[in-house]
C-alpha cells in the first residue's frame, strides 16, 4: 500500500468505529440520532485541546472517550424524555448547538479551528494498525453486547417500548447506557481523527456529518454490525470511485440514500440475508 | 429605538418561518412525516421566482409561477417517496427525505450553477420610513404577502368544505374516509398548499437578500423543524405562533448572546430548553 492509501484506510477504520458506536444507539436501542458527530467532535476536541498541553497520547484517547461519554450522558438524560420524531430533532438541535457554541469560542480557536496537534509518534502504517485495532474492538464489544442480556433487552426496547416496560425493564436506563456507550465511542473516534489530521475545525463536526453516519447505519442495515461495516466501507470509498464523476457526486449520494430507503429499507443486511433466503429456499 | 427595530426584524424574519413551517406541521399532521425535503421545494420556488421575474419583468408573475411549480413537484413527491413508505418504521421516510434533499440541493447547484442567481433588477428596494423605522419595500411586502397567505389558509381550513376534510382527516382520518372524504385527495391538496407557501417564502427571501443559493434552504428549513417540534408537531396555531417567538428570540438573540451563539444555533438552543421544561412543545400537539 502506497501512503495515499494507507491514509485512506485510516479513514476508513473511524468510520467503522463511529458507524459501529451510533449502532448501538440507533440499531439496537432504537434512538434515532441526528446529532452523533457532535460527540464526535467533543472527543477532538478534547484530545486536541490536551494534546497541544502535553499529554501524552493514550490519556488523551481516554479523555476524548470519557468527556464524550460524559456530555453525552448528560445530553441523552435531557434528550431522551422525549420520543421518536422529537428525539430526531433535539438530536439534530445537538448538532448544531455544538457547532454554533464551538465557533464562537476563543480557546477553541473559533472558526480557525485547532491546528498544529501534536504528531502521534508513530509511522503511518502503525497508526493504522492502531486505528484498525480499535475498530475491530468496538466491532467485537458490539457483537458481544448484542448476545449479552443486555443486548437482547435493548432489543425489546427498540421493538415495542412499552412491552418492554411491561416485562419490567428500565427503559430509561438501557436508552441512557446505550446513549453513553455510544457517544464514548464516538469520542474515541473523534480523538484518532484529531491525531490522524492534526488539524481540525468546527464544521467537520456538523449536521451534515451526523446525517452521513447515520446513512451509513441506514444503509447497512440498522442493527446489523455486518452491514454496518460494509456500508461505511463502501460510502467512504465511493467518492474515490466515482472521482471521474467529481460533479456529481453529492447527487449520487443523495439518490443513494433515497434509493436504499425507498427500494430496500432492511439495508445491505436485508439484501443478503434476502440472498441467503433465496439460496437455502 | 433599538428595541423597536429588532422586534420589527424578528417579526419579519418570524413569518416567513411561519410560512415555511406551516407547511412542515400540516404535512407532519396528515403523515407523520418529518418532510426534509421540503427546504428543496423553497429554493425550488426561489429560483423560479428570480428566473421567471427576469425574464418577464413581473414579479407577481414569478411568484404565481414558483408557487405553482412547486405545489405540483410537492405533489409529485407524496405520490413517489412517501407513499410508498408510510407504513415502515419513521426513520425509513426521514432519511429518504434527507437523501432526496441532498440530490436537489445538488440538482439546484448543477443546473443553476454554484455562485447563485440575482434579480437583475431587485424590485421593491425603496426605503420607507415609517413611525422613524427604516424598511424597505420588500420587508412590508413580505410581511403582508406571509400574513394574507396565512389567513387565507386559515380560512380555508376553518371555513370551507376543503378544510373541514382536512382537519377531519388529521384528527381522524378512518372516521373521515367513512363520512366520504377521500384521504388521498387530502394529502395531495395539503402537499400542494404547503409546497406553494414554501415556494412562496422562497421567492420573498430571494427578494430580502437578492441572492439564491442552492444551500439556502438548509438553515430556514432545520429551523422550521425545530418551531413545529415547539408548536407541538401537527399543531398549526401552535407553529405560528411559536414561529414568531422565534423570529424575535433570534433578533434579540443575535446582538445579546451573539458572542457566545451563533445566530443559527440560538433557535436550537432555546428549542432545547423549552423541551426540558415541557416535553410536548409549547403547545399541546394533537
Amino acid at each position: 500500500m502506497g501512503l495515499y492509501e494507507i491514509s485512506l484506510a485510516t479513514g476508513v477504520g473511524i468510520y467503522i468505529i463511529l458507524a459501529v458506536s451510533l449502532n448501538l444507539i440507533t440499531g439496537y436501542c432504537g434512538q434515532i440520532s441526528l446529532g452523533h458527530a457532535a460527540f464526535y467532535g467533543i472527543g477532538a476536541y478534547t484530545v486536541a485541546l490536551l494534546s497541544k498541553m502535553g499529554w501524552p497520547m493514550y490519556l488523551t484517547l481516554g479523555a476524548g472517550f470519557l468527556v464524550a461519554g460524559i456530555i453525552g450522558t448528560i445530553i441523552g438524560l435531557a434528550s431522551l424524555r422525549v420520543k421518536e420524531d422529537f428525539l430526531a430533532i433535539v438530536t439534530m438541535g445537538v448538532a448544531f448547538l455544538f457547532v454554533g457554541i464551538v465557533r464562537q469560542q476563543e480557546f477553541l480557536g473559533g472558526e480557525m479551528g485547532i491546528s498544529g496537534i501534536p504528531s502521534h509518534g508513530m509511522s503511518k502504517p502503525g497508526y493504522l494498525a492502531l486505528v484498525c485495532g480499535f475498530a475491530i474492538l468496538s466491532i467485537l464489544f458490539s457483537w458481544y453486547l448484542k448476545r449479552s442480556w443486555m443486548g437482547f433487552a435493548f432489543d425489546a426496547v427498540a421493538d415495542d417500548e412499552k412491552t418492554a416496560r411491561v416485562l419490567g425493564l428500565d427503559i430509561k436506563a438501557y436508552k441512557l447506557t446505550a446513549f453513553a456507550m455510544g457517544t464514548a465511542i464516538a469520542g474515541l473516534a473523534g480523538g484518532l481523527y484529531a491525531y490522524y489530521t492534526r488539524f481540525i475545525v468546527p464544521d467537520t463536526f456538523g449536521f451534515i456529518e451526523s446525517v452521513t453516519i447515520l446513512s451509513m447505519v441506514a444503509v447497512g442495515g440498522i442493527g446489523s454490525i455486518f452491514g454496518v461495516v460494509i456500508a461505511t466501507i463502501l460510502l467512504v470509498l465511493m467518492p474515490e470511485f466515482f472521482r471521474f464523476i467529481n460533479d456529481y457526486r453529492l447527487l449520487l449520494y443523495g439518490v443513494l440514500l433515497f434509493s436504499v430507503m425507498r427500494f430496500a429499507p432492511q439495508g445491505l443486511a436485508g439484501f443478503f440475508s434476502y440472498l441467503v433466503k433465496r439460496k437455502e429456499g | 429605538m433599538l428595541f423597536i427595530e429588532l422586534f420589527i426584524q424578528g417579526l419579519i424574519q418570524g413569518s416567513t418561518y411561519a410560512i415555511i413551517a406551516v407547511g412542515l406541521t400540516l404535512v407532519y399532521g396528515l403523515l407523520r412525516v418529518l418532510h426534509v425535503a421540503h427546504a428543496g421545494l423553497f429554493t425550488l420556488g426561489a429560483y423560479l421566482g428570480v428566473a421567471v421575474t427576469n425574464q418577464t419583468g413581473s414579479l407577481s408573475l414569478g411568484i404565481l409561477v414558483a408557487a405553482l411549480a412547486a405545489g405540483i413537484v410537492g405533489m409529485g413527491i407524496y405520490r413517489l417517496v412517501y407513499e410508498p413508505m408510510l407504513n415502515k418504521p419513521p426513520y425509513v421516510a426521514l432519511i429518504a427525505s434527507i437523501g432526496l434533499y441532498i440530490g436537489m440541493e445538488e440538482l439546484f447547484r448543477l443546473v443553476f450553477g454554484p455562485f447563485g442567481l440575482s434579480f437583475s433588477s431587485a424590485p421593491l428596494q425603496t426605503v420607507v420610513v415609517v413611525f422613524g423605522i427604516h424598511l424597505r419595500a420588500c420587508q412590508i411586502i413580505a410581511v403582508v404577502t406571509n400574513v394574507v397567505l396565512l389567513g387565507g389558509l386559515a380560512w380555508v381550513a376553518q371555513k370551507t368544505r376543503i378544510g373541514t376534510g382536512w382537519r377531519a382527516t388529521v384528527d381522524d382520518p378512518q372516521m373521515s374516509a367513512c363520512f366520504g372524504i377521500d384521504p388521498i385527495k387530502v394529502r395531495y391538496r395539503v402537499f400542494f398548499a404547503g409546497s406553494a407557501l414554501a415556494a412562496v417564502a422562497g421567492v420573498l427571501v430571494a427578494l430580502l437578500t437578492n441572492l439564491v443559493e442552492p444551500t439556502m434552504g438548509a438553515v430556514p428549513s432545520y429551523k422550521s423543524l425545530a418551531i413545529i417540534v415547539l408548536g407541538g408537531l401537527g399543531n398549526v396555531m401552535g407553529t405560528l405562533i411559536a414561529s414568531l417567538i422565534l423570529g424575535i428570540i433570534e433578533a434579540f438573540g443575535t446582538i445579546y448572546i451573539g458572542d457566545f451563539l451563533d445566530r443559527d444555533a440560538i433557535a436550537f438552543a432555546f428549542l432545547i430548553i423549552v423541551l426540558m421544561i415541557k416535553p410536548t412543545g409549547l403547545f399541546t400537539s394533537r
